[in-house]
Protein backbone atom coordinates (compact mmCIF):
# COMPACT_ATOMS: atom_id res chain seq x y z
CA UNK A 1 0.00 0.00 0.00
CA UNK A 2 1.30 3.71 -0.77
CA UNK A 3 -0.01 6.41 0.50
CA UNK A 4 1.16 10.46 0.51
CA UNK A 5 2.40 9.57 4.09
CA UNK A 6 4.87 7.61 2.74
CA UNK A 7 6.98 11.20 1.87
CA UNK A 8 7.04 12.07 5.26
CA UNK A 9 10.19 9.93 5.77
CA UNK A 10 12.73 11.97 4.70
CA UNK A 11 14.78 9.40 2.83
CA UNK A 12 12.06 8.72 0.30
CA UNK A 13 11.09 11.95 -0.13
CA UNK A 14 14.94 13.05 -1.43
CA UNK A 15 14.94 9.48 -3.00
CA UNK A 16 11.68 10.93 -4.59
CA UNK A 17 12.27 14.62 -5.17
CA UNK A 18 15.77 13.61 -6.78
CA UNK A 19 14.80 12.54 -9.87
CA UNK A 20 11.43 14.67 -9.61
CA UNK A 21 13.23 18.51 -8.92
CA UNK A 22 14.78 18.69 -12.35
CA UNK A 23 12.12 17.61 -13.94
CA UNK A 24 9.98 20.26 -12.38
CA UNK A 25 12.11 22.76 -12.68
CA UNK A 26 12.53 22.20 -16.28
CA UNK A 27 8.47 22.19 -16.60
CA UNK A 28 8.21 25.37 -14.75
CA UNK A 29 10.89 27.73 -16.93
CA UNK A 30 9.32 25.89 -20.26
CA UNK A 31 5.43 26.82 -19.10
CA UNK A 32 6.39 30.09 -17.40
CA UNK A 33 8.41 31.68 -20.73
CA UNK A 34 6.14 30.36 -23.35
CA UNK A 35 3.24 31.91 -20.75
CA UNK A 36 5.04 35.19 -20.44
CA UNK A 37 6.37 35.23 -24.21
CA UNK A 38 2.65 34.38 -25.56
CA UNK A 39 1.00 36.97 -23.04
CA UNK A 40 3.81 39.56 -23.83
CA UNK A 41 3.82 39.34 -27.60
CA UNK A 42 0.72 37.49 -28.87
CA UNK A 43 -1.75 38.37 -27.61
CA UNK A 44 -3.97 41.92 -29.41
CA UNK A 45 -4.12 45.00 -27.23
CA UNK A 46 -7.19 45.69 -25.36
CA UNK A 47 -9.10 48.32 -26.90
CA UNK A 48 -9.25 50.73 -23.46
CA UNK A 49 -6.18 49.44 -21.66
CA UNK A 50 -4.20 49.13 -24.74
CA UNK A 51 -0.81 47.24 -23.78
CA UNK A 52 -1.15 47.85 -20.20
CA UNK A 53 -3.50 44.78 -20.03
CA UNK A 54 -0.77 42.34 -20.80
CA UNK A 55 0.86 42.59 -16.94
CA UNK A 56 -1.98 40.98 -16.04
CA UNK A 57 0.27 37.72 -16.85
CA UNK A 58 2.45 38.53 -14.20
CA UNK A 59 0.09 40.26 -11.33
CA UNK A 60 -2.77 37.51 -11.96
CA UNK A 61 -0.19 33.96 -10.86
CA UNK A 62 1.51 36.14 -8.24
CA UNK A 63 -1.34 37.26 -6.71
CA UNK A 64 -2.46 33.40 -6.85
CA UNK A 65 0.67 32.15 -5.58
CA UNK A 66 0.51 34.47 -2.88
CA UNK A 67 -2.58 33.41 -1.52
CA UNK A 68 -2.13 29.43 -1.65
CA UNK A 69 1.72 29.42 -0.46
CA UNK A 70 -0.33 30.42 2.59
CA UNK A 71 -2.92 28.05 2.20
CA UNK A 72 0.14 25.64 1.92
CA UNK A 73 2.04 26.61 4.72
CA UNK A 74 -1.61 26.53 6.71
CA UNK A 75 -1.76 22.91 5.56
CA UNK A 76 1.86 21.88 6.49
CA UNK A 77 2.03 23.96 9.92
CA UNK A 78 -1.43 21.45 10.21
CA UNK A 79 0.18 18.28 9.07
CA UNK A 80 3.26 19.08 11.87
CA UNK A 81 0.92 19.90 14.80
CA UNK A 82 -0.92 16.77 14.11
CA UNK A 83 1.14 13.90 12.50
CA UNK A 84 5.17 15.37 13.63
CA UNK A 85 6.48 14.64 9.93
CA UNK A 86 9.28 17.00 9.93
CA UNK A 87 9.64 17.33 6.34
CA UNK A 88 6.42 19.05 6.45
CA UNK A 89 7.42 21.83 8.59
CA UNK A 90 10.37 22.43 6.59
CA UNK A 91 7.99 22.78 3.57
CA UNK A 92 6.64 25.51 5.22
CA UNK A 93 9.48 27.30 6.13
CA UNK A 94 10.53 26.88 2.56
CA UNK A 95 7.63 28.07 1.19
CA UNK A 96 7.21 31.69 3.07
CA UNK A 97 10.33 33.62 1.07
CA UNK A 98 8.89 32.43 -2.07
CA UNK A 99 4.99 33.34 -0.86
CA UNK A 100 6.66 36.99 0.54
CA UNK A 101 8.45 37.26 -2.74
CA UNK A 102 4.94 36.33 -4.97
CA UNK A 103 3.15 38.91 -2.58
CA UNK A 104 5.63 41.78 -3.59
CA UNK A 105 5.64 40.70 -7.40
CA UNK A 106 1.35 40.74 -7.05
CA UNK A 107 2.03 44.69 -5.52
CA UNK A 108 4.81 46.24 -7.61
CA UNK A 109 3.06 44.71 -10.89
CA UNK A 110 -0.31 46.19 -9.93
CA UNK A 111 1.35 49.32 -8.99
CA UNK A 112 2.81 49.63 -12.15
CA UNK A 113 -0.53 49.32 -13.50
CA UNK A 114 -2.24 51.03 -11.10
CA UNK A 115 0.10 54.48 -12.21
CA UNK A 116 -1.48 54.90 -15.94
CA UNK A 117 -5.30 53.17 -15.40
CA UNK A 118 -5.79 54.83 -11.87
CA UNK A 119 -3.32 57.22 -11.70
CA UNK A 120 -1.75 56.36 -8.55
CA UNK A 121 1.03 54.11 -7.63
CA UNK A 122 -1.36 53.05 -4.35
CA UNK A 123 -4.78 53.47 -3.38
CA UNK A 124 -5.52 52.30 0.13
CA UNK A 125 -8.13 49.36 -1.71
CA UNK A 126 -9.22 46.41 0.20
CA UNK A 127 -7.50 44.36 -1.99
CA UNK A 128 -4.15 46.04 -1.97
CA UNK A 129 -4.50 46.37 2.09
CA UNK A 130 -5.16 43.17 2.50
CA UNK A 131 -2.31 41.99 0.46
CA UNK A 132 -0.10 44.37 2.14
CA UNK A 133 -0.87 42.99 5.15
CA UNK A 134 -0.47 39.44 4.11
CA UNK A 135 2.75 40.61 3.05
CA UNK A 136 3.50 41.55 6.79
CA UNK A 137 2.03 38.24 8.19
CA UNK A 138 4.96 36.56 5.93
CA UNK A 139 7.46 38.73 7.37
CA UNK A 140 6.45 38.27 10.96
CA UNK A 141 6.23 34.28 9.92
CA UNK A 142 9.99 34.53 8.49
CA UNK A 143 11.33 36.58 11.47
CA UNK A 144 9.92 33.94 13.83
CA UNK A 145 11.40 31.10 12.23
CA UNK A 146 14.99 32.89 12.05
CA UNK A 147 15.32 34.11 15.55
CA UNK A 148 14.41 30.23 16.90
CA UNK A 149 17.72 27.94 17.48
CA UNK A 150 15.97 24.96 18.23
CA UNK A 151 14.50 23.55 15.07
CA UNK A 152 11.89 21.38 16.78
CA UNK A 153 10.53 24.22 19.31
CA UNK A 154 10.64 26.61 16.02
CA UNK A 155 9.01 24.75 14.09
CA UNK A 156 5.97 24.09 16.48
CA UNK A 157 5.84 28.06 17.62
CA UNK A 158 5.14 28.71 13.79
CA UNK A 159 3.04 26.26 13.35
CA UNK A 160 0.54 27.86 15.60
CA UNK A 161 1.53 31.54 14.63
CA UNK A 162 0.49 30.01 11.30
CA UNK A 163 -2.93 29.09 12.48
CA UNK A 164 -3.87 31.97 14.16
CA UNK A 165 -2.31 33.91 12.00
CA UNK A 166 -4.65 32.65 8.92
CA UNK A 167 -8.07 33.37 11.55
CA UNK A 168 -6.73 37.15 11.81
CA UNK A 169 -5.35 37.28 7.61
CA UNK A 170 -9.01 36.49 6.95
CA UNK A 171 -10.36 38.67 9.69
CA UNK A 172 -8.68 41.37 8.51
CA UNK A 173 -9.59 41.19 4.71
CA UNK A 174 -13.37 41.23 6.12
CA UNK A 175 -12.10 43.93 7.99
CA UNK A 176 -10.43 45.71 5.17
CA UNK A 177 -13.57 44.95 3.45
CA UNK A 178 -15.44 47.26 5.71
CA UNK A 179 -13.08 49.91 6.03
CA UNK A 180 -13.35 51.61 2.55
CA UNK A 181 -15.13 50.60 -0.59
CA UNK A 182 -12.81 49.66 -3.41
CA UNK A 183 -11.11 50.69 -6.61
CA UNK A 184 -9.89 47.11 -7.65
CA UNK A 185 -11.81 45.30 -10.29
CA UNK A 186 -13.71 42.16 -8.90
CA UNK A 187 -11.93 38.83 -10.03
CA UNK A 188 -9.99 38.28 -13.84
CA UNK A 189 -11.50 34.73 -13.66
CA UNK A 190 -14.29 33.60 -12.56
CA UNK A 191 -16.16 29.78 -13.28
CA UNK A 192 -19.53 31.65 -13.40
CA UNK A 193 -21.30 32.07 -16.51
CA UNK A 194 -20.79 35.51 -18.60
CA UNK A 195 -17.10 35.59 -17.76
CA UNK A 196 -15.35 38.66 -19.59
CA UNK A 197 -12.01 37.93 -20.39
CA UNK A 198 -11.63 36.17 -23.61
CA UNK A 199 -9.59 32.89 -24.72
CA UNK A 200 -6.90 35.18 -26.50
CA UNK A 201 -6.21 36.30 -22.78
CA UNK A 202 -7.68 33.33 -20.68
CA UNK A 203 -4.80 30.84 -22.73
CA UNK A 204 -1.84 32.66 -21.93
CA UNK A 205 -3.32 33.32 -18.28
CA UNK A 206 -3.76 29.78 -17.59
CA UNK A 207 -0.51 28.88 -19.01
CA UNK A 208 1.03 31.70 -16.80
CA UNK A 209 -0.70 30.14 -13.50
CA UNK A 210 0.29 27.06 -14.33
CA UNK A 211 3.98 28.19 -14.43
CA UNK A 212 4.04 30.23 -11.79
CA UNK A 213 2.42 27.15 -9.67
CA UNK A 214 5.95 25.01 -11.50
CA UNK A 215 8.02 27.60 -10.22
CA UNK A 216 6.68 27.70 -6.46
CA UNK A 217 7.11 24.04 -6.25
CA UNK A 218 10.28 23.42 -7.79
CA UNK A 219 11.31 26.50 -5.10
CA UNK A 220 9.85 24.91 -2.40
CA UNK A 221 11.32 21.39 -3.18
CA UNK A 222 14.70 23.13 -3.31
CA UNK A 223 13.72 24.85 0.07
CA UNK A 224 13.05 22.00 1.82
CA UNK A 225 15.59 19.54 0.29
CA UNK A 226 18.46 22.21 1.44
CA UNK A 227 16.91 22.24 5.20
CA UNK A 228 17.21 18.39 5.29
CA UNK A 229 20.85 18.84 3.92
CA UNK A 230 21.57 20.96 6.57
CA UNK A 231 20.06 19.24 9.55
CA UNK A 232 22.09 16.09 7.89
CA UNK A 233 25.20 18.14 8.60
CA UNK A 234 23.91 19.41 12.06
CA UNK A 235 23.32 15.64 13.00
CA UNK A 236 26.58 14.54 11.30
CA UNK A 237 28.89 16.92 13.29
CA UNK A 238 27.29 16.81 16.46
CA UNK A 239 27.61 12.76 15.96
CA UNK A 240 31.66 13.64 15.88
CA UNK A 241 31.42 15.75 18.54
CA UNK A 242 30.13 12.55 20.17
CA UNK A 243 32.99 10.62 19.24
CA UNK B 1 -5.63 32.31 40.20
CA UNK B 2 -6.82 35.33 42.13
CA UNK B 3 -3.98 35.38 44.00
CA UNK B 4 -1.98 35.21 40.67
CA UNK B 5 -4.08 38.85 39.41
CA UNK B 6 -3.20 40.22 42.97
CA UNK B 7 0.26 39.27 42.26
CA UNK B 8 0.82 40.23 38.93
CA UNK B 9 -0.94 43.45 39.73
CA UNK B 10 0.70 44.34 42.70
CA UNK B 11 4.15 43.94 40.63
CA UNK B 12 2.84 45.96 38.19
CA UNK B 13 1.76 49.11 40.13
CA UNK B 14 5.06 48.64 42.22
CA UNK B 15 8.27 50.40 41.07
CA UNK B 16 10.06 48.83 38.16
CA UNK B 17 6.64 47.45 36.87
CA UNK B 18 6.51 50.68 34.46
CA UNK B 19 2.98 50.88 35.04
CA UNK B 20 2.98 54.56 33.98
CA UNK B 21 4.90 54.53 31.18
CA UNK B 22 2.08 53.88 28.40
CA UNK B 23 0.26 56.22 29.77
CA UNK B 24 2.70 58.80 29.59
CA UNK B 25 3.52 57.26 25.74
CA UNK B 26 -0.15 57.62 25.03
CA UNK B 27 -0.44 61.24 26.61
CA UNK B 28 3.37 62.28 24.52
CA UNK B 29 1.90 60.69 21.36
CA UNK B 30 -1.11 62.75 21.49
CA UNK B 31 1.67 65.63 21.78
CA UNK B 32 3.35 65.09 19.29
CA UNK B 33 0.64 64.35 16.62
CA UNK B 34 -0.84 68.06 16.31
CA UNK B 35 3.23 69.40 16.59
CA UNK B 36 3.56 67.14 13.43
CA UNK B 37 0.30 67.98 11.51
CA UNK B 38 -0.17 71.15 12.53
CA UNK B 39 -2.87 72.81 15.55
CA UNK B 40 -5.31 73.21 12.24
CA UNK B 41 -8.94 72.11 14.56
CA UNK B 42 -10.59 70.49 11.35
CA UNK B 43 -7.83 68.69 10.40
CA UNK B 44 -7.38 67.49 13.82
CA UNK B 45 -11.07 66.67 14.49
CA UNK B 46 -10.99 64.66 11.54
CA UNK B 47 -7.63 62.41 12.36
CA UNK B 48 -8.67 62.24 16.22
CA UNK B 49 -10.55 58.82 16.05
CA UNK B 50 -7.82 57.40 14.68
CA UNK B 51 -4.74 58.64 16.13
CA UNK B 52 -6.45 58.03 19.51
CA UNK B 53 -6.78 54.70 18.50
CA UNK B 54 -3.27 53.39 17.45
CA UNK B 55 -2.14 55.25 20.39
CA UNK B 56 -3.84 52.97 22.33
CA UNK B 57 -2.69 50.25 20.39
CA UNK B 58 0.92 51.06 20.50
CA UNK B 59 0.62 51.69 24.64
CA UNK B 60 -0.53 48.66 25.09
CA UNK B 61 2.17 47.07 22.70
CA UNK B 62 4.86 48.74 25.18
CA UNK B 63 3.88 46.53 28.39
CA UNK B 64 3.62 43.35 26.47
CA UNK B 65 6.95 42.07 27.34
CA UNK B 66 6.67 42.07 30.80
CA UNK B 67 3.65 39.71 30.63
CA UNK B 68 5.86 36.74 30.93
CA UNK B 69 9.73 37.81 30.11
CA UNK B 70 10.43 38.16 34.18
CA UNK B 71 8.21 35.26 35.24
CA UNK B 72 10.75 33.22 32.90
CA UNK B 73 13.61 34.50 33.84
CA UNK B 74 12.74 34.11 37.48
CA UNK B 75 11.46 30.15 36.90
CA UNK B 76 8.26 30.91 38.31
CA UNK B 77 6.53 30.28 34.65
CA UNK B 78 8.21 26.91 35.41
CA UNK B 79 6.17 26.77 38.81
CA UNK B 80 2.99 28.36 37.09
CA UNK B 81 2.94 25.68 34.44
CA UNK B 82 3.56 22.53 36.70
CA UNK B 83 0.72 24.51 39.88
CA UNK B 84 -2.44 22.48 39.98
CA UNK B 85 -4.14 25.79 38.27
CA UNK B 86 -5.07 24.98 34.54
CA UNK B 87 -2.33 26.65 32.33
CA UNK B 88 -4.79 27.93 30.55
CA UNK B 89 -6.20 30.11 33.70
CA UNK B 90 -3.01 31.10 33.98
CA UNK B 91 -2.46 32.67 30.90
CA UNK B 92 -6.32 34.51 30.96
CA UNK B 93 -5.24 35.57 33.94
CA UNK B 94 -2.11 37.55 33.09
CA UNK B 95 -3.96 38.65 29.92
CA UNK B 96 -6.59 40.23 32.70
CA UNK B 97 -3.86 42.06 34.81
CA UNK B 98 -2.24 43.27 31.91
CA UNK B 99 -5.67 44.96 30.59
CA UNK B 100 -6.69 46.26 34.43
CA UNK B 101 -2.97 47.73 34.31
CA UNK B 102 -2.92 48.65 30.91
CA UNK B 103 -6.07 49.10 29.39
CA UNK B 104 -8.98 50.27 31.78
CA UNK B 105 -6.05 52.98 32.57
CA UNK B 106 -5.63 54.15 28.95
CA UNK B 107 -9.85 53.86 28.80
CA UNK B 108 -9.87 56.57 31.66
CA UNK B 109 -7.53 59.21 30.28
CA UNK B 110 -8.09 58.87 26.33
CA UNK B 111 -11.06 61.91 27.36
CA UNK B 112 -8.71 63.86 28.23
CA UNK B 113 -6.45 63.21 25.22
CA UNK B 114 -9.79 63.52 22.91
CA UNK B 115 -9.65 67.30 24.27
CA UNK B 116 -6.14 68.06 23.17
CA UNK B 117 -6.92 66.27 19.54
CA UNK B 118 -10.08 68.44 19.49
CA UNK B 119 -12.52 65.36 19.26
CA UNK B 120 -15.86 66.24 18.33
CA UNK B 121 -18.18 65.91 20.89
CA UNK B 122 -20.77 63.24 20.30
CA UNK B 123 -17.73 61.08 19.90
CA UNK B 124 -16.32 60.62 23.82
CA UNK B 125 -19.15 58.43 24.20
CA UNK B 126 -18.19 56.38 21.39
CA UNK B 127 -14.51 56.93 22.10
CA UNK B 128 -15.15 54.98 25.62
CA UNK B 129 -17.17 52.54 24.95
CA UNK B 130 -15.24 50.94 21.89
CA UNK B 131 -11.48 51.23 23.72
CA UNK B 132 -13.61 49.07 26.63
CA UNK B 133 -14.93 46.43 24.24
CA UNK B 134 -11.80 46.68 22.49
CA UNK B 135 -8.84 46.88 24.57
CA UNK B 136 -9.37 43.60 26.24
CA UNK B 137 -8.95 41.77 22.86
CA UNK B 138 -5.28 43.92 22.42
CA UNK B 139 -4.92 42.68 25.45
CA UNK B 140 -5.39 38.92 24.94
CA UNK B 141 -3.68 39.10 21.58
CA UNK B 142 -0.92 40.42 23.01
CA UNK B 143 -0.73 37.88 25.68
CA UNK B 144 -0.22 35.26 22.79
CA UNK B 145 2.43 37.12 21.02
CA UNK B 146 4.17 37.16 24.72
CA UNK B 147 4.13 33.90 24.88
CA UNK B 148 5.14 33.40 21.18
CA UNK B 149 8.35 35.08 22.30
CA UNK B 150 8.98 34.32 25.55
CA UNK B 151 12.40 31.98 25.22
CA UNK B 152 14.29 34.82 23.05
CA UNK B 153 16.95 36.88 23.63
CA UNK B 154 16.09 39.85 21.86
CA UNK B 155 12.06 39.12 21.53
CA UNK B 156 11.01 42.80 21.96
CA UNK B 157 11.38 43.83 18.34
CA UNK B 158 10.34 40.76 17.43
CA UNK B 159 6.87 40.67 19.19
CA UNK B 160 5.90 44.30 17.65
CA UNK B 161 6.41 42.42 14.15
CA UNK B 162 3.99 39.64 15.38
CA UNK B 163 1.64 41.21 17.22
CA UNK B 164 0.71 44.54 15.40
CA UNK B 165 -0.59 42.57 12.23
CA UNK B 166 -2.78 40.19 14.54
CA UNK B 167 -4.33 44.14 15.89
CA UNK B 168 -5.48 45.26 12.49
CA UNK B 169 -9.25 44.13 12.59
CA UNK B 170 -9.37 45.46 16.48
CA UNK B 171 -8.30 48.79 15.01
CA UNK B 172 -9.85 49.00 12.24
CA UNK B 173 -13.75 48.50 13.71
CA UNK B 174 -12.57 50.26 16.92
CA UNK B 175 -11.80 53.36 14.97
CA UNK B 176 -14.21 53.21 12.49
CA UNK B 177 -16.78 53.07 15.94
CA UNK B 178 -15.27 56.36 16.60
CA UNK B 179 -14.98 58.16 13.38
CA UNK B 180 -18.48 56.74 12.90
CA UNK B 181 -19.60 58.29 15.81
CA UNK B 182 -18.02 61.66 15.42
CA UNK B 183 -20.11 61.96 12.26
CA UNK B 184 -23.38 61.26 13.97
CA UNK B 185 -23.76 57.88 11.76
CA UNK B 186 -25.17 55.02 13.12
CA UNK B 187 -22.43 52.53 14.99
CA UNK B 188 -24.01 49.43 15.24
CA UNK B 189 -22.25 46.66 12.33
CA UNK B 190 -18.54 48.12 13.79
CA UNK B 191 -19.68 47.58 17.57
CA UNK B 192 -20.95 44.55 17.11
CA UNK B 193 -18.24 43.07 15.03
CA UNK B 194 -15.63 44.90 17.32
CA UNK B 195 -17.24 42.92 20.48
CA UNK B 196 -17.65 39.90 18.43
CA UNK B 197 -13.53 39.71 17.69
CA UNK B 198 -12.96 40.41 21.62
CA UNK B 199 -15.23 37.73 22.38
CA UNK B 200 -13.57 35.29 20.09
CA UNK B 201 -10.10 36.13 21.16
CA UNK B 202 -10.73 36.08 24.95
CA UNK B 203 -12.39 32.50 23.96
CA UNK B 204 -10.06 31.12 21.83
CA UNK B 205 -6.48 32.90 22.14
CA UNK B 206 -5.98 31.69 25.61
CA UNK B 207 -5.80 27.59 24.40
CA UNK B 208 -3.00 28.63 22.06
CA UNK B 209 -0.99 30.98 24.71
CA UNK B 210 -0.99 27.82 26.97
CA UNK B 211 0.08 25.57 24.31
CA UNK B 212 2.87 27.68 23.06
CA UNK B 213 3.90 28.41 26.99
CA UNK B 214 4.18 24.05 27.43
CA UNK B 215 6.77 24.52 23.91
CA UNK B 216 8.40 27.35 24.70
CA UNK B 217 9.42 25.76 28.75
CA UNK B 218 10.41 22.11 27.20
Amino acid sequence: MSSLWEYANPLKFMRTTDWLLPIVAVAAVVVTTTGLIWGFFFTPDDFRQGSTVKIVFLHVPAALMAINAWLMMLVASLVWLIRRHHVSALAARAAAPVGAVMTVIGLITGAVWGQPMWGTWWAWDPRLTSFLILFLFYLGYIAMWSAIDDPDTGADLTAVLCLVGSVFAVLSRYAANFWNQGLHQGASLSVAPGTRMDWAYKAPLYTCMVGFGLIFLALVLTGTRTEIRARRMKALAARERMA
Amino acid sequence: MIALLIRDMRLAFRAGGGFGLGLAFFLILAVLVPLGVGPERGTLALIAPGILWVGALLACLLSLDRIFALDYEDGSLDLLATAPVPLEGVVSIKALAHWLTTGVPLVLVSPVLGLLLNLPVPAYGWLLLSLTLGTPALSVIGTFGAALTVGLKRGGLLLSLLVLPLYIPTLVFGAEVVSRGAQGLAVGTPLALLAGITAGAVALLPFASAHVIRINLR
